[in-house]
């Protein structure tokens, strides 16, 4: 219970006094995570369009394969990527094992799954009421799916949101794929890893309520610009 | 001179689903004018027949083609639902999606979606939510989203199965009026009122086939079959 206590009067203290790493630890989770969540989300969303959509052959085996892939563990995702990104690796020339892009590489591989899947969740129940209108219509598919997309965008916003939940509280495959080196690749959980391992609890308590935090008023922040609870059934 | 769809022509179609036949063979052709009304008892295969003549539905056996190619009389159809589609949109986006998708201007489009919901009543109602519109305003709109594309050949699925006597009135003013500037009307309805009032001819459906087609006139003084004159009397028919 002292920990706690002494963990919050920490976080307040870093937060109050400006401390310069903190931002800096702070500003490079956003950058990495948000990073993440936009490239992940550019791929997840016509992909679960994609699948609400279309017939082909594999469809329901792709769809369980997406939802079974939710569940990648995060440190075998990081030495996936550390495998391909290493001095021997495939893609090892391009230098770019222990930086933020090889930490926003590991997360767009853990999140991807994920929104695809809720994505296609939201998308397949639209799709069912809108599917008459739109054949009708004489949409293309890629008409179709643009629509579908646009008008189950709060769904959607859910879908990106709950990526972002899981990629800026990851800290297994960023380690591995990051390093955690100071001032380069060291963010949020990693920080709170590192002084959880140095014994010191409280500072880690403390980055640990800011990262709660941070992740809930990023939450708030989408679901008020997005207007999400204000436009009736929507 | 713009070429016509018409005639619509089904030769020996069949529509089956789980190993039943829904529909025909049927063989039957709509001509290019007229206020067509499709009548017949629950599951006589009405809304069925309306789904495969507009191409929601694929015959298991036979043909159906209208007199140009396929995907150009789909472009100059509409059809209503029974259960109308409100896209997730304000009014006048559902109602300008259709020119949306054809490539119109989002100006235009919009100009003339404003344009029709002042036709249908809703004016002063483009940036609500369509979703939260009584059953009447969200038939009404979807009407007007089918006829913003000045469709030639425009189906309608029980259109007012659902609404009060006002919501039909206004419902069947605006079909009439399309009617009037040349669109061809083909409806399936249960109301026999409804069906005097609007249609210039009938095509009574019983078990999945034509059982009778008449010009209305005729077909309500003197119905030919036992079913339909059933029918037209009140009686069960099954």
């Amino acid at each position: 219970m002292r920990d706690l206590w002494q963990g919050m009067i920490e976080a307040f203290w870093l937060i109050a006094s400006f401390n310069a790493d903190l931002y800096e630890i702070v500003l490079r989770s956003l950058q990495v995570t948000v990073t993440a969540v936009i490239i992940a989300s550019a791929i997840a969303l016509p992909l679960g369009a994609g699948l609400a959509v279309n017939r082909f052959r594999y469809r329901r085996a792709t769809i369980s394969l997406l939802n079974a892939l939710m569940g990648l563990p995060p440190v075998v995702v990081g030495l996936f990527v550390y495998i391909l990104l290493s001095r021997s690796g495939p893609f090892g020339v391009l230098g770019l094992l222990f930086t933020p892009t090889a930490m926003i590489i590991a997360q767009i591989i853990i999140i991807t799954p994920l929104i695809a899947s809720i994505a296609h969740q939201a998308i397949r129940d639209l799709w069912a009421s809108y599917h008459d209108l739109l054949i009708s219509m004489n949409t293309t598919k890629w008409q179709r799916m643009r629509t579908l997309i646009w008008d189950a965008r709060r769904s959607l916003i859910t879908a990106s949101l709950a990526g972002f939940g899981r990629a800026i509280g990851e800290v297994g495959a960023i380690m591995i794929v990051g390093g955690n080196i100071d001032h380069l690749t060291r963010v949020l959980t990693t920080a709170i890893a590192l002084e959880t391992g140095k014994g010191d609890f409280s500072l880690a308590l403390g980055l640990g309520f800011i990262l709660i935090a941070l992740a809930i008023a990023v939450n708030m922040a989408i679901h008020a610009i997005s207007r999400t609870e204000r436009a009736s059934t929507w | 001179m713009v070429a016509s769809i018409l005639p619509l022509t089904l030769t020996d179609a069949t529509v089956r689903k789980g190993g039943k036949t829904i529909i025909g063979p049927m063989s039957e052709t709509i001509g290019p004018s007229g206020f067509t009304i499709f009548m017949g008892p629950n599951g006589s295969g009405k809304t069925t027949l309306l789904r495969l003549m507009h191409g929601l539905e694929h015959p298991r056996g036979g043909s159906v083609t209208w007199q140009l190619p396929a995907a150009q009389a789909r472009m100059k159809q509409a059809f209503v639902f029974q259960t109308p589609v409100m896209m997730r949109r304000t009014v006048v986006e559902n109602i300008a999606y259709p020119l949306r998708v054809r490539g119109e201007a989002k100006n235009w489009a919009h100009a003339e979606a404003a344009r029709w919901a002042d036709i249908i009543g809703l004016g002063n109602a483009l940036e609500q939510n369509a979703e939260v519109l009584s059953g009447g305003e969200k038939q009404k709109l979807a009407v007007a989203r089918a006829l913003i594309v000045q469709p030639e050949v425009l189906f309608l699925d029980e259109p007012t199965a659902n609404l009060d006597g006002k919501a039909t009135r206004e419902i069947e003013g605006i079909l009439l009026a399309a009617q009037a500037d040349g669109v061809r009307i083909l409806m399936a309805t249960h109301h026999l009122g409804q069906a005097r009032r609007l249609a210039s001819d009938i095509i009574f459906l019983y078990q999945g086939q034509v059982h009778e087609r008449a010009a209305a006139e005729e077909f309500f003084n003197t119905p030919r079959t036992p079913e339909s004159k059933s029918f037209l009397s009140g009686d069960i028919v099954e």
